[in-house]
């Protein structure tokens, strides 16, 4: 019952995985002397737009989320809301986060909440669309022992790969190498990037080899 | 031998900081200095060599100019002269280099390029090793023999105007001087004015010998806004206006037949490509010489200036002004200098110069006759006196010119080989000593990493198999063993080691202490073998309870340990602290989510103790409430303050030249607001500690503050808002020792409580009362010690303390060991908070200086190094008070604690002793690794003190 979903869930990552290479390589057709350092911010976003597009796309058809149970219009439009407020909050978060580690607060503040934006597109909105705006089963997924399902489990590991890829990212920026990728925030977002593809691959290998030991509480 | 855990953990670093000082003494090479004391004398001059009839000219040659001015240009890198920015901004300097009658080098200062040692480098023409830059951070006069003695006594008369560096380390050797101060680095006009008003009426004058400028301008400059400023190209202009001025000056007075005059140019280091220097890169290595006299011969061509060593230019002006080569001197003549003397004068002068480098030669080293440059000068000497031979004897042919040429050949390449094995001598390391040390640091650590599971128990004691292991027959055989290898590598190397020059019985009591340390180590690996299997099955049941919290902790701890292989981040080491700090908070932050706000099977969200609140009434539920948020907010409250206390000093090297809110602060138009955050800091101060303290040292802490506010307002960097402009400023000695009273009267008062506690009435509050005091007197010292700007890292320090006892370390029962780390790493951050980096520039030396008249060593010492580590020895001491205040619930808190603290110190210290015996050949070995090596030795003795303390506070519950 099991492999039937680790193999959906394979594709989806390959999906998500596949669509961040593209989105790397696609701005090179529009924008002229594009480069992931020189022109940072275009690769960010397009990386974010073409990781959430698909995000939502996928999770609408496959249909991950759970499932409500009334289906108005106006219950549709205050998720909706919900969701964009939330994601909104977690940029703002992140970047309160972010400027707290030690980032420049007036001076590069684009740079760093569009490092905010990067980091809430591969997180909360993973989470928003496939938990709903619902910040307590968020936290009962992020808790020990909290997932329910090979999606939850999914869920920790790409979360938890991208926000240690950011924090790993940080680690060259004080080497006096004066490499392009040392600037603020090249080596967090890639190392972010690098993180969340990880996760995308871990994941379903990891569940599939720990799938004796995963025992998931009915919900 | 049964030991409590505090008490080995105590001794252990005890050892420690032994081995490390061994090690230090064999790392940090004495630079060659002659036996003799005294100084060089005219009366000590050889001879000139002859091989028959006694030369008739043994007096010391006469100067070759009549005058010298040596204009020192703090800064000066060499492209500034002879690159692209010295065509453009130093047109006259230009055209004296193409076209003048002038001879350029490039002089090669050597590291660390900071200014002081630089001077003492030109003037002594020595090379001071860097424990020398460290040893006189208070710049004392000069003792050595220099250069500027030795013009002193043969009675030339110098004029200084310039860096008043030079008036500290020669005092009264002036005829008239006017020092300015480089403290002020955002002034660049100034103080190059202070020196040039001086100079049109000096000039004229015609009553000195030697006038000496060195201008700070183009220095200030660079620590502003780096060397491609816009501002480095008029400072340039302005500069070769001066030289054109006084060289022309110069020009004017020179009447034919007598003497020329000397005008040099030279900087002292360059600057790095940030602006800064002290480091070994070569733009802060290369800089200028100029030397430029109408004695000399007009270039016909330009080529590329020669590279020359800094200190050769000691040398040089000593024979050009006709005195003895001061005895330290390791440079050798510059050449082209005396080129267009006599053939006997300039064999002359390279024969002074070559006797003085033998001599400090034999004086150095054992083996010198061995050495390559002392044969070669020998045969020169030899060649030189059949010169002169020849010479007296009326021979003028070809034949004598020929065969002075070839001496002359002779004696160079003898003086550049002495020259260079002289130097080279400052590299060498006494690797027995340094591996002595090691062996011990690393014996230490392994005895502490292989107690640590014992030592972690509940009952906190060790079981040392001292008596056994120390009776047995191998560890005899051992001792023997390493006895024969010390007589054995002490008899076979000629170079000196310091471990071989201890007495016999001192060697023997260290080779029997490292057996001993050997032989535990040992024994207590194999207790755990044979035991190990019983045992296996408990074991990894009880590991298998590793939260992340604890993972976290172990990576940075070792995560760091890691990096300080890297020279960046060695140098960016509060990046490294700064990160694990916040890391350290979100991954609470989490815990205390996890606690307090997880959703609950029926869909609520529980508080942790339920079953506290079940007997409760509403009252203390809403305490509850109110402490659930209390806990989430204080790791945000924990990072707010980090990341504000992050912009009040710059640290590192990267990023040291950013805008600080400390200098916005300390600049003089923001008085009025460093005032009022010193006055609310102090206040704030009182506010957070007063509440634990008895009656009596709460008034004495009140008091304590208001002096320390006065001491401030009486040295002039805080005013009272009753005070005009314009008061008289006094060292403040009399406001500091009110406050010294307060703070011995606070520690009087906390150390009776805790006696009293131990021994009259063991009682739990006195003591804790009894700690919280004393903390509280170190609390005041530091107040007292810090500067305004820092105080509300003070602040911040106590707010955080209150903060993470009470809702975090309590609140979430974390463990002894998990508390300590988490203080540790704390303590770290706050130490680079306050300022301080790992390089010796940062550490604050006018802290030794707070209530004393004059500099008296041991209490400056101590004063600067209780404010350099205040940060690590509050933390650690507020570790005590929390530690102690748990006693009741886990008794043995403390010993575990105090295990934890020498652990960790341990690890980075052992490793990093190993990581600079594999980078000594790094390149910046002398500019980044070994200021850390220093860091890392001093924090290992103030931890040793550290822990002495936690061992006298566990005294209570052995007792018992
Ligand atoms: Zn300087
Ligand atoms: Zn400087």
């Amino acid at each position: 019952m099991k492999d039937i979903e680790i193999k959906g869930m394979v594709s989806a990552h390959a999906i998500i995985a596949i669509t961040i290479l593209l989105a790397t390589l696609a701005p090179t057709l529009f924008v002229g002397n594009y480069s992931v350092y020189g022109t940072h911010l275009v690769w960010l976003y397009s990386c974010c737009s073409a990781v959430a597009a698909v995000n939502i796309a996928l999770y609408a058809l496959l249909g991950v989320s759970p499932t409500p149970k009334r289906h108005t219009l106006s219950y549709k439009v205050t998720k909706l809301f919900r969701s964009f407020m939330y994601f909104g909050f977690s940029c703002l978060i992140f970047h309160g986060i972010v400027v707290l580690y030690g980032a420049p607060l007036i001076e590069s503040a684009l740079e760093t909440f569009s490092f905010a934006v990067l980091l809430s597109t591969f997180t909360t909105l993973r989470c928003i669309c496939m938990l709903g705006p619902n910040v307590q089963a968020w936290i009962r997924v992020f808790s020990k022992n909290g997932a329910m399902s090979i999606w939850d489990t999914s869920l920790q590991i790409t979360t938890l790969c991208s926000v240690i890829g950011a924090w790993f990212g940080a680690f060259p920026i004080p080497l006096d190498w004066d490499r392009p990728w040392q600037v603020w925030p090249v080596s967090c977002t890639l190392g972010a990037t690098f993180g969340f593809v990880m996760g995308l691959l871990v994941a379903p290998s990891w569940i599939y080899w720990y799938r004796k030991h995963l025992t998931y509480k009915s919900k | 031998m049964r030991l409590r855990s505090s008490v080995f953990a105590a001794l252990c670093l005890l050892m420690e900081v032994f081995g490390i000082a061994l090690f230090l003494r064999g790392f940090f090479p004495i630079p060659v200095k002659s036996s003799f004391s005294a100084k060089n004398k005219v009366a000590d001059m050889p001879a000139e060599p002859s091989a028959g009839p006694t030369s008739n000219w043994t007096q010391i040659p006469a100067p070759l100019f009549r005058k010298v001015v040596i204009m020192v240009i703090d800064g000066l890198r060499e492209d500034f002269v002879f690159g692209e920015k010295g065509k453009r901004f130093m047109p006259f300097t230009r055209h004296l280099v193409e076209q003048g009658s002038s001879h350029s080098f490039i002089g090669r200062a050597r590291p660390p390029t900071v200014t002081m040692p630089r001077i003492k480098a030109l003037t002594t023409g020595s090379i001071p090793g860097f424990i020398d830059v460290v040893m006189n951070l208070n710049s004392p006069a000069l003792l050595e023999d220099n250069l500027i003695w030795q013009a002193k006594e043969a009675g030339k008369k110098m004029v200084f105007y310039g860096d008043d560096t030079w008036l500290r380390l020669f005092p009264k050797h002036f005829m008239e001087h006017d020092g300015t101060t480089s403290f002020f680095v955002s002034d660049y006009t100034e103080v190059d004015n202070n020196i040039t008003r001086h100079l049109d009426s000096t000039l004229k004058r015609d009553d000195w010998d030697m006038l000496i400028l060195h201008y700070l301008g183009l220095d200030h400059i660079g620590h502003l806004s780096g060397p491609h400023s816009t501002l480095i190209g008029p400072k340039l202009t302005e500069m070769d206006d001066i030289l054109k001025k006084i060289y022309t000056s110069l020009l004017s007075k020179e009447v034919e037949g007598a003497l020329s005059s000397l005008l040099v140019l030279c900087g002292d280091h360059g600057m790095s490509e940030t602006g800064s220097h002290g480091g070994s890169s070569d733009p802060e290595l290369n800089t200028p010489l100029v030397l430029a006299s109408p004695a000399f011969r007009r270039k016909v061509a330009y080529d590329l200036p020669n590279v020359v060593e800094q200190v050769d230019l000691t040398s040089t002006l000593a024979v050009g002004l006709g005195l003895p080569i001061s005895q330290n001197n390791v440079g050798h003549l510059i050449f082209p200098v005396v080129e267009e003397c006599s053939m006997r004068e300039q064999l002359r002068f390279l024969h002074l110069n070559g006797f003085q480098l033998s001599r400090l030669l034999r004086d150095g080293t054992s083996a010198y006759e061995k050495d390559v440059g002392f044969e070669q000068f020998r045969v020169a000497e030899k060649s030189h006196g059949n010169w002169v031979k020849l010479y007296l004897e009326g021979n003028t042919s070809e034949v004598l010119n020929n065969m002075g040429k070839k001496v002359i050949r002779q004696y160079l390449d003898a003086l550049k080989s002495m020259s260079s094995s002289l130097s080279k001598q400052l590299g060498k390391y006494d690797l027995y000593s340094m591996m002595v040390g090691t062996v011990i640091v690393f014996e230490v650590l392994f005895l502490l990493l292989l107690g640590m599971a014992d030592a972690l128990r509940s009952n906190a004691e060790l079981d040392l198999p001292l008596s056994s292991s120390l009776c047995s027959l191998p560890s005899y055989l051992l001792c023997l063993l390493f006895s024969a290898v010390h007589v054995l590598v002490c008899t076979s190397t000629e170079s000196s080691c310091y471990f071989c020059s201890l007495s016999w019985a001192l060697a023997f009591a260290v080779i029997f202490f490292v057996t001993a340390l050997l032989c535990v180590i040992l024994s207590i690996m194999a207790r755990k073998f044979s035991w190990e299997k019983p045992q296996s099955k408990a074991q990894s049941s009880a590991d298998s309870g590793f939260s992340e919290l604890d993972t976290l902790l172990l990576a940075g701890t070792l995560g760091h340990v890691l990096s300080l292989g890297a020279s960046s981040f060695i140098e960016e080491e509060h990046q490294t602290w700064y990160f694990l700090v916040n890391t350290l908070c979100v991954a609470v932050l989490q815990d205390v989510c996890r606690k307090y706000f997880k959703e609950t099977p029926e869909g609520g969200v529980c508080t942790p103790s339920k079953e506290d609140l079940e007997g409760s009434d509403y009252g203390s539920r809403l305490l509850k409430g109110q402490e659930k948020w209390l806990a989430l907010a204080t790791p945000l409250v924990t990072l707010a303050c980090c990341r504000l206390l992050r912009s009040l000093n710059q640290t590192g090297v990267q990023w040291a030249h950013l805008p600080d809110f400390g200098h916005w602060l300390n600049s003089s138009e923001h008085n009025v607001e460093l005032s009022f955050l010193a006055s609310s800091s102090l206040v704030l101060i009182f506010l957070l500690i007063h509440k634990r303290c008895s009656m009596v040292s709460k008034i004495a802490l009140g008091m304590g503050l208001l002096g320390v506010y006065s001491y401030r307002a009486a040295v002039g960097n805080v005013q009272f808002p009753w005070q005009q402009h314009g008061r008289d400023l006094s060292k403040g000695v009399l406001e500091a020792r009110f406050v010294y009273v307060f703070v011995l009267g606070i520690l009087f008062t906390g150390v009776k409580d805790l006696l009293k506690s131990q021994v009259v009435a063991p009682s739990r509050e006195a003591r804790s009362r009894g700690l919280w005091e004393v903390y509280s007197g170190l609390v005041l010292v530091v107040a007292l010690l810090f500067r305004p700007h820092n105080l509300p890292v003070l602040v911040f320090t106590l707010v955080i303390q209150s903060l993470m006892s009470r809702f975090i370390w309590r609140g979430l029962k974390y463990d002894a060991a998990q508390t300590t780390i988490m203080h540790y790493w704390l303590g770290q951050a706050f130490f680079y908070f306050q300022g301080n980096s790992n390089n010796i520039a940062t550490v604050d030396i006018s802290a030794g200086f707070v209530g004393l008249e004059t500099y008296v060593e041991v209490p400056a010492i101590f004063l600067t190094g209780v404010h350099t580590y205040a940060g690590p020895l509050l933390w650690a001491t507020h570790l005590i008070c929390h530690l102690s205040s748990e006693m009741q619930s886990s008794p043995s808190a403390m010993g575990h604690g105090c295990y934890c603290f020498a652990v960790l110190r341990s690890i980075p210290a052992a490793l990093y002793v190993l990581l600079v015996t594999a980078l000594r050949y790094h390149l910046f070995i002398w500019s980044v690794f070994s200021p850390k090596l220093l860091y890392e030795g001093v924090h290992t003795l103030v931890t040793a003190f550290i822990c002495i303390f936690f061992t006298a506070m566990d005294q209570k519950r052995s007792a018992r």
